[in-house]
């Protein structure tokens, strides 16, 4: 009945909006109309920028597939919407951007609309790109036209009706998007604003690190509050450094380390966050990464979480994850849950221990896997995958314990979570 | 002078000794507070936990249930390979491709030699009951191939002794009937390539399904060779193109 009632509202909304814009629909700015000259897109500095910019936007990750060639596009996106291929944004005349001027590319990164003024689906994140600058846009066009042009068509989205109706889009942009470059805060520093342009704009940083609601949408931009990252089933962590933050305690080097190396003295990088690490953060420049250390420091307090009760009797539960500990986890991780300093991570106080859902701390114990590889940690330290070796419950047993052991006071998971994330596909 | 300089050596030599001896003291010192953990060893062994948690520490897989296959003694090149083409995607295994995803070239390398180096001893696996036909069948395509469907030798590239050929080219023999059967299934069904040309997958689809379990049963139950160590490099002409081999051979 639900659903129904949202695809009659959606519908509406649809009709509503191709009624008010379809006159939206554009003709392309050729490359001899546009206002940016071939010399300004072939210059070599502005080609560097751009590739560090492209790089610590992260752009390859999306628009690469597993194996594939950089930037040709191809990875296939899930949503609860349906399936959404990147495309291929190496300048191919007819598969990629070949045709492309600056103001076409503009207009989608800045407007979220395609070249013939389509509405582009949101999860390419131009809710965030929005914020970054012409200059900054300019030198990332004017990179990728440098690329070598890959021929590699692409695959058609996957979305059931309402979703498949593009110009529904207009009612969530009216809700949801709110177009306009960062504008800085005069009151702070300059190294505070430029690390809230990154987190905000290009590193898009609340595309994952920011609940959304049932259409997919972020009430509060820029919350950076957590939140369960949809169809790929982890949860990435509040931001925040102070109380009751999910990174509560974190130093600025503390945060600074775990971008440029993948490891910190609190924890870890890994599932989307390793990736992350390991394509883009890694490679930033010490200034911006201080810069996005400086910007999450001020991020505020948060509420304090009321301590769930549970009604179950916990104690043999405890009892058997202890055990479970003693024999598979302390040597690494240490009967204190401290781990050791630059090798095993710490899970007390470790803000994926702790996270609301326990999604992240099943998965690790499931999975298993290596700390990202980075100039930083070449040769990584990893985890052994306990899928084939720990039955439901034990999971189940073992990481409450760790969510309830030390200063922890997480709530409790069960076999039936461990039963649903034992089966989720693992890209 | 020179009994001087003499001197001055040596009450140089007095003092860097025991700078040495108290940069050890204090070495000691900060591990004796680490005491909550045995010491971490700093070894590539101690690292690839999660390769060995399954694999095993020396890489002698499970060849009771056949499901970890060996990697002890396979060619460093060949292993390096399989790491590349599970983050590629070409081989598909979901906890593999999760495992090596965003590792890097030379730490990929640096696993397979590990595992390459391990000198363990082969153990015998559960084997079906064929009839002595297959198995003579499986012997023909082992030694001879089936030249009417274009089926090389597996002694025509994995060597002789079918013990396979340095770097890039895996031995046959010591493995599991169910590990060899799936290979070849999965060359077929697509979930195990690599860098085209795919020469086993041509092979594997030329194999009827009576074929695959023959010539696996044939390898499975084949009694070792003294000396189970690859061939060297250089001594085989593969009779077809293989992008594993960097497209070397006579093609067919």
């Amino acid at each position: 009945m639900k659903r129904v009632l949202l695809i009659v509202v959606l519908l509406l909304l649809a009709l509503g909006g191709w009624w008010m814009f379809h006159g939206g629909a554009k003709q392309p700015v050729s490359q001899a109309a546009s206002k940016v000259d071939a010399a300004t897109l072939k210059d070599p500095a502005r080609i560097a920028k751009g590739e560090y910019l492209a790089t610590i936007g992260d752009c390859a990750s999306c628009h690469t597939q597993q194996g594939g060639a950089r930037y040709a596009g191809g990875r296939v996106l899930p949503t609860p919407f349906g399936n959404i291929p990147a495309p291929n944004i190496t300048p191919d005349r007819e598969t990629g951007l070949g045709d492309w001027s600056f103001e076409d590319f503009w207009q989608a990164l800045h407007s979220g609309k395609g070249r013939h003024g389509e509405l582009l689906y949101p999860v390419f994140s131009y809710t965030s790109f929005t914020k970054v600058t012409r200059d900054d846009a300019l030198a990332m066009f004017a990179y990728l036209q440098s690329l070598t042009p890959v021929h590699q068509p692409a695959k058609s989205p996957s979305l059931e009706f309402p979703y498949n109706v593009r110009n529904g889009l207009n009612a969530w942009r009216a809700l949801y998007f709110h177009e306009g470059e960062y504008q800085p805060d005069t009151s702070k520093s300059a190294a505070w604003n430029r690390g809230a342009y990154l987190v905000q704009g290009l590193g898009h940083c609340n595309e994952c690190h920011a609940p959304r609601d049932a259409l997919g949408g972020q009430q509060s931009n820029g919350s950076l509050a957590g939140g369960q990252i949809p169809s790929q089933n982890w949860y990435a962590p509040d931001l925040s450094t102070q109380a009751n933050g999910g990174l509560a305690g974190w130093s600025e080097q503390d945060i600074v380390d775990l971008l440029k190396t993948g490891q910190s003295a609190r924890g870890t990088a890994f599932g989307p966050m390793a990736e992350v690490v390991a394509r883009s953060t890694q490679h930033m420049q010490d200034d911006d990464v201080r810069a996005i250390a400086t910007y999450l420091q001020s991020l505020p307090p948060r509420a304090p979480v009321a301590e769930q009760k549970s009604p179950l009797d916990l104690r043999p539960i405890l009892a058997q994850g202890a055990k479970i500990y003693a024999e598979r986890c302390a040597d690494c991780h240490g009967k204190d849950g401290n781990g050791v300093a630059g090798i095993y991570p710490p899970l007390n106080g470790n803000s994926s221990v702790n996270e609301p859902t326990g999604i992240n701390a099943m998965r690790v114990v499931l999975l298993g896997g290596f700390a990202p590889v980075t100039a930083g940690n070449p040769r990584p330290y990893s985890m052994p995958p306990f899928a084939q070796q720990l039955s439901d419950s034990d999971v189940a047993a073992v990481v409450t314990y760790i969510r309830q052991t030390w200063s922890n006071k997480a709530p409790l998971v069960q076999e039936r979570d461990v039963i649903m994330y034992r089966h989720t596909p693992i890209d | 002078m020179k009994a001087l300089s003499a001197k001055l050596w040596q009450a140089g030599r007095i003092v860097a000794a025991s700078m040495l001896m108290m940069a050890l003291a204090c070495a000691g010192v900060a591990h004796a507070q680490d005491a909550q953990h045995p010491p971490i060893p700093d070894t590539l062994q101690q690292r690839i936990a999660a390769c060995t948690a399954c694999h095993g520490v020396h890489g002698e897989g499970t060849p009771e249930s056949g499901f970890f296959p060996r990697l002890a003694g396979k060619p460093a090149g060949y292993l390096a390979r399989q790491l590349k083409d599970f983050q590629d995607g070409l081989r598909k295994y979901g906890p593999m491709e999760y495992t090596v995803r965003y590792l890097s070239p030379e730490y990929m390398r640096e696993i397979a030699e590990y595992f390459a180096a391990q000198d363990v001893p082969y153990s015998r696996s559960p084997m079906p009951r064929l009839s002595a036909d297959a198995l003579k069948r499986g012997e023909t395509l082992v030694a001879h191939g089936d030249p009417s469907r274009q089926i090389p030798a597996c002694s025509a590239c994995h060597g002789s002794q079918l013990t396979g050929v340095q770097p890039d080219i895996p031995g046959l023999v010591g493995l599991p009937y169910d590990y060899i059967s799936s290979q070849l299934g999965s060359w077929r069904t697509k979930t195990r390539a690599t860098v085209a040309p795919d020469c086993m997958s041509e092979i594997a689809n030329r194999l009827s399904e009576s074929d695959i379990s023959a010539v696996s049963a044939w390898l499975a139950g084949r009694e070792l060779p003294a000396d189970m160590h690859a061939q060297p490099a250089g001594s085989v002409t593969p009779p077809l193109h293989c992008g594993v081999l960097g497209d070397k051979g006579d093609g067919a």
